[in-house]
């Protein structure tokens, strides 16, 4: 200490002062030394406090500059205590406290919408942003709606086109009238009986047909059935609304194409596809099949036979219907090869989507 | 339906690719499933077997000499039983690729040394040639084959394969097929010459028609024949029915078949000398009358079959299939040709009680026209007196009952297509498009039309029928795409889909995995389900099911998730969280079946894979009950369980679902499912929990107790003051009991149980609950009086209620 009174303070020896405490600081281990340092330097008694109080000491025309040096020092070893001393407390947290961050979190479980639970919400929401509705029916129907009311009697031919599961119960006429629905058609009968035009509803749910099962066919399986009647519906306004449809589901760049097809409770009755065209830029096709356009459903005008049943006047109101799978939608979607995959209910393959 | 372009382009140029066609075809709503080539036999040529001898080392050998037209004959070996001298045959020559019978591959035919002798070339099967399999006897070409002309020019073809819908049976044959073509492409449609020489004596002498059931049989025109020749067609003939795909017979039958698939009217050809007194009869069937079909088949018929018949027996099944007795032998001399129009559904009835799908049924059963009967008729007359001789009588029979009625014409106008379709189309426009369908028209108006069904369509109907006619042609891409304009019909939203979506949203995020199942179990998985055989409620089963397997409609959600989950449990590790909704069918005494909405779910295996964090116990009664609980929150919906019990689950540990109320309304069960179910399903050493809800009480629940819907509650801004209080309680108290009663207590917000301890320092038959019980008012702060003054009461509450102390 004596050495602080005899010394004449310079700036030359306040910046060779400064440089040492820095460097001492820079070289401190932990919190404890840094207090002794403090001490050291900026405490009653240490360097900087001596130098400072010296100078009233000093030659009157040295003391202001000698003055604004020892401030000067005094502010920066301050600065750079703080600054080290949060240096060294971050240091010593990390020491303590530090996490192998790559170690697997905590388990969360979180579960997921079957695929096809999935693929019916997107196509519904699809129609309802035009004004359709959501409506379920009955999944055992009477062969009345099931056939009859959409122009399929009884000995039609056209009936081969489903072969269907019947229930083991006989009426008192000894027929058999009820059965596993073939389609979601039958709804269009009911909704109309139930209400005046118009209608614009979408239809999903759950049918079966007598049918072998293979990578394209299932005998239990979805249909989401679409339906709008009213006057001026036309076969352009079925066009319009599917095309809107396929954009939503598909791709903003889908193009619509029918063709001529046969149902029975539709007049012209129609088959769409979408368009599947190679892409320039990246060579591939949007959806994996080797083919320009893929059917996807099956639509047409609704038939005057079928109007007629319900107690509407097919001179006055027009309607188109249309019925898809979505199971056959969710694969041309996400790529799936076989549709037995949906109801064997593998974890594997619905943690997937 | 297969269509070979050799037969079809008799009919009809065909000036598109077959690519191209098909295509066309497809779009006009004629589905070409196939375009199938035959031929690109490079090298292959006519030949003429010149002569043949004997092989000299071996019996069943045959040397020919063969004339390959553009050289010397070379000496053949030939294996074929059929090869004779005079034919025209398939010749291929050494370098020539040919399919190796016995290889499989396409290889090069190489000169070779068969015991002894060389033979330079070979004489081919369709099996060679890959036509066939019929490797057993060479390929005779008909006899105006010259040799040397490429076998693809000969033999080669292309074929449409076909899959039609069942309105358009007019392509069932070819004249069906080429009007379509022309319709597409512009070309005329050439329809055969149906004319023959008759002879003077008249058809009304040598036999006579009588339609007993008219309603059945609207039509009958018949033909007769004398003098015939019974023996094989020309070769060019069975050509043709072969590569349609049917088996030539003899020269009657082959041109029946012929005409058929030419005109697509079935016909039937009866020896006339089998005939009682020369006359048919088309009568009902009496009831069990038995008859002996073609096939050596004796069938028994009912009222709803439809004979043709003399006046002593049976001789045919009308529409489907002739009879034995009458058939055409290589002795007939005389015949009978019949062409008529049966009643459509009734045909198709007979054809599948009998279970004898025939060509002719699968034409008569979808509709055929009365005026195309005579036409056939004519044309395979023509064709007999062409391959078999004999002379045909002057005229046909022609019984009509109802042919006085005018067949009505079909209108268009510009307006209903406007209506219909969206688009302007010029009544001219129609005018064309139809012509070109061969479809007569006449202008009734300036902006209006009638057209008469032509009598090879026996579909088009309904003004709505033409409309499609004139745009399939014109295609669907001219018709403008515009959206919906009409008003948008206002809607009630269905309660029950809008629970269903929520709780399948509420329970995925609870943990659980959607799945969905087959509704159709079999009754061993629901014997699975009882143990104990509680005679459970009546099931409605399928009248035709595919497997054992889907027999039952299910009545309960249980064993299609069982099932499922003892399906991943051989292929995944655990733990398996899953859920499904779907409905049960519960028989009613009349009418549809009442469809049950149900959910349910399972939880087993372990409760979290292997990790370092948590346990890996194994998923228990409180997972799920815990997942239910954040499931119902999340809906809004407050549920509480009581202990219950079914021999379902194990004893113990089975709760009721219940939704508090006024009448607290059971919705379900939740438990641990007894380990004999868990063995019957073989869902493996883990506890497997499962729960059951149903829909409609819940549904019927959350109405009446309003909770589904949110009221906000205002938020307190006062501080609430903690306090934990160990309970000593009998074990006979349920926790949720006295949670409820600390609840009701006012100025208690929330107590949560976090303790529960049995064991020292307490009593037998006394378990410790600590709760920590949340105080707060919604208008001042506590203070600890007004919170010791409420755990007083609150003691008070419980010790009455429940026995229940505080701990010390």
């Amino acid at each position: 200490m004596s050495q602080h009174a005899t010394e004449t303070p310079s700036p030359a020896s306040i910046s060779a002062l400064t440089t040492r405490a820095l460097e001492e600081l820079t070289a401190l281990p932990d919190a404890e030394s840094a207090e002794q340092w403090r001490v050291n330097y900026l405490g009653r008694r240490g360097h900087i406090t001596g130098l400072l109080r010296s100078i009233p000491q000093l030659e009157p025309e040295r003391r202001r500059e000698v003055g604004t040096q020892a401030n000067l020092a005094k502010n920066t070893l301050e600065e750079a205590l703080a600054r080290r001393v949060r240096e060294l407390a971050e240091a010593e947290l990390a020491a303590r406290d530090a996490l192998d961050v790559t170690l697997p979190g905590r388990p969360v479980i979180a579960g997921r919408l079957h695929p096809t639970t999935q693929i019916v919400r997107e196509i519904c929401d699809a129609f309802i942003a035009m004004g359709f509705s959501v409506i379920e029916g009955p999944e055992v129907e009477l062969d009345h709606y099931n056939f009859e009311m959409l122009n399929i009697p009884a000995g039609h031919p056209a009936r081969d086109m489903w072969n269907s599961l019947w229930v083991d119960y006989a009426n008192e006429e000894g027929q058999q009238p009820m059965l596993l629905r073939t389609h979601t058609s039958p709804m269009q009968a009911r909704v109309m009986e139930a209400q005046e035009p118009p209608v614009r509803v979408v239809v999903p749910g759950k049918c079966y047909r007598y049918e072998a099962t293979d990578a394209t066919h299932e005998w239990h399986f979805y249909q989401i059935e679409g339906l709008a009647v009213a006057e001026g519906i036309t076969f352009a306004n079925l066009k319009g609304t599917l095309y809107e449809f396929a954009r939503r589901v598909f791709g903003p760049d889908r193009q619509i194409r029918f063709r001529c097809d046969y149902f029975p409770f539709v007049e012209p009755g129609v088959d769409m596809s979408i368009s599947n065209f190679v892409d320039p830029s990246t060579g591939k096709r949007p959806i994996n099949r080797d083919e320009d356009w893929i059917e996807i459903m099956g639509a047409g005008m609704v038939h005057p036979r079928v109007l007629e049943g319900v107690g509407y006047d097919p001179q006055r109101c027009t309607g188109f219907a249309f019925g898809m799978g979505p199971e056959r939608i969710g694969m041309l979607k996400y790529g799936i090869d076989d549709i037995r995959h949906f109801y064997r209910n593998d974890v594997r393959f619905l943690r997937q989507f | 339906m297969l269509i070979p372009f050799s037969w079809l382009s008799q009919y009809v140029d065909i000036t598109l690719t077959p690519d191209e066609l098909a295509h066309r075809l497809t779009m006009g709503g004629i589905e070409v499933g196939d375009v199938i080539t035959r031929g690109g036999w490079e090298g292959c040529v006519v030949g003429y077997v010149r002569a043949t001898r004997p092989h000299p080392n071996a019996d069943t050998l045959t040397l020919c000499e063969v004339d390959p037209g553009d050289g010397p004959p070379v000496e053949v070996v030939c294996g074929a039983p059929n090869v004779a001298a005079g034919q025209n045959i398939c010749f291929a020559r050494p370098g020539v690729a040919l399919l190796n019978m016995h290889t499989g591959r396409r290889e090069e035919l190489k000169p070779a040394r068969i015991r002894g002798i060389v033979s330079e070339g070979m004489i081919c099967s369709e099996a060679e040639l890959e036509i066939s399999d019929e490797h057993e006897g060479i390929i005779v070409l008909p006899d105006d084959a010259v040799a040397g002309t490429p076998l693809d020019d000969v033999l080669g073809d292309t074929f449409l394969e076909l899959e039609l819908t069942p309105n358009r049976g007019d392509c069932l044959s070819m004249l069906g097929v080429a009007r379509e073509i022309g319709a597409i492409t512009g070309q005329p449609v050439l329809v055969p010459d149906i004319s023959y020489p008759e002879s003077a004596t008249p058809v009304a002498e040598l036999a006579r028609v009588t339609i007993a059931d008219p309603d059945l049989c609207h039509r009958y025109t018949a033909s007769v024949i004398t003098g015939i020749t019974i023996g094989d067609s020309p070769l060019w003939l069975q050509d043709r029915l072969i590569r349609a795909g049917l088996r030539p017979i003899n020269n009657v039958v082959d041109v029946t078949n012929y005409v058929m698939l030419e005109f697509n009217q079935p016909l039937h050809a009866f020896d006339l000398d089998t005939v009682a007194d020369h006359h048919v009869v088309v009568r009902r069937a009496a009831a069990g009358e038995k008859f002996t079909t073609l096939d050596e088949v004796e069938r028994k018929l009912s009222t709803d079959n439809l004979l043709i018949a003399d006046p002593a027996k049976a001789i045919g099944i009308g529409g489907v299939m002739g009879g034995a007795n009458s058939e055409i032998t290589p002795a007939t001399r005389n015949m009978l040709l019949e062409s008529a129009t049966f009643h459509n559904l009734n045909n198709r009835r007979t054809s599948t009680d009998l279970d004898l799908r025939t060509e002719a049924s699968q034409r008569f059963e979808k509709g055929l026209r009365p005026e195309l009967a005579p036409i056939a008729l004519r044309r395979a007359t023509q064709m007999i007196l062409e391959t078999a001789g004999g002379e045909a009588a002057a005229g046909i029979i022609d019984v009509f009952p109802d042919g006085d009625q005018p067949v009505l014409p079909v209108p268009l106008t510009v307006e209903r297509l406007r209506q219909l379709l969206g688009m302007d189309l010029d009544i001219s426009r129609a005018e064309t498009v139809l012509a070109s369908l061969g479809i007569t028209t006449r202008r009734t108006g300036p902006d209006s039309l009638e057209a008469d069904p032509p009598y090879w369509r026996s579909d088009i109907a309904i003004e709505e029928d033409l409309i499609e006619e004139v745009i399939r042609i014109i295609g669907y891409d001219e018709v403008p795409t515009t959206m919906l304009s009409s008003p948008i019909p206002y809607h009630q939203g269905d309660a029950m889909m809008a629970l269903k979506d929520n709780l399948r949203d509420a329970l995925s995020a609870a943990g659980m995995q959607e799945t969905i199942s087959y509704p159709l179990v079999s009754p061993d998985d629901l014997s699975r389900l009882h143990r104990v055989d509680d005679g459970h409620e009546s099931l409605l089963r399928v009248a035709n099911p595919m497997s054992a397997e889907q027999d039952v409609l299910r009545p309960t959600l249980a064993a299609s998730i069982l099932n499922t989950l003892a399906y991943n449990r051989g292929h995944n590790d655990g733990g398996f969280r899953l859920f499904e909704l779907g409905r049960a069918f519960i028989p009613q005494d009349t009418g549809l079946p009442q469809e049950r909405e149900l959910a349910a779910g399972v939880m087993c295996g372990p409760r979290y894979d292997a990790n370092w964090l948590s346990d890996s116990d194994a998923l228990d009664f409180y997972d799920l009950s815990g997942a239910l609980d954040t499931a119902f929150t999340r809906m809004g919906i407050t549920v509480a369980y009581q202990a219950s019990d079914s021999s379902l689950f194990h004893p113990g540990r089975c709760a009721e679902i219940t939704v508090p109320g006024g009448e607290p309304a059971s919705i379900g069960t939740v438990g641990e499912l007894h380990p004999d179910v868990c063995d019957a399903f073989d869902t493996g050493p883990d506890p497997v929990i499962y729960f059951e809800v149903r829909l409609h009480d819940l549904l019927a629940a959350t109405r009446d107790d309003g909770s589904a819907e949110n009221r906000f509650q205002s938020l307190s801004r006062f501080p609430a003051a903690n306090r934990d209080l160990a309970l000593v309680v009998p074990d006979s108290v349920p926790a949720n009991q006295v949670q409820h009663l600390i609840e009701r207590v006012r100025l208690v917000e929330r107590a949560e149980l976090f303790d529960v301890y049995a064991g020292e320092n307490l009593p037998d038959g006394a378990r410790s609950l600590a709760f920590r019980i949340r105080f707060r008012a919604p208008d001042r702060t506590l203070t600890n009086d007004d919170v010791n003054r409420a755990i007083n009461g609150l003691t008070r509450v419980l010790d009455r209620e429940v026995g229940a102390t505080i701990r010390e």
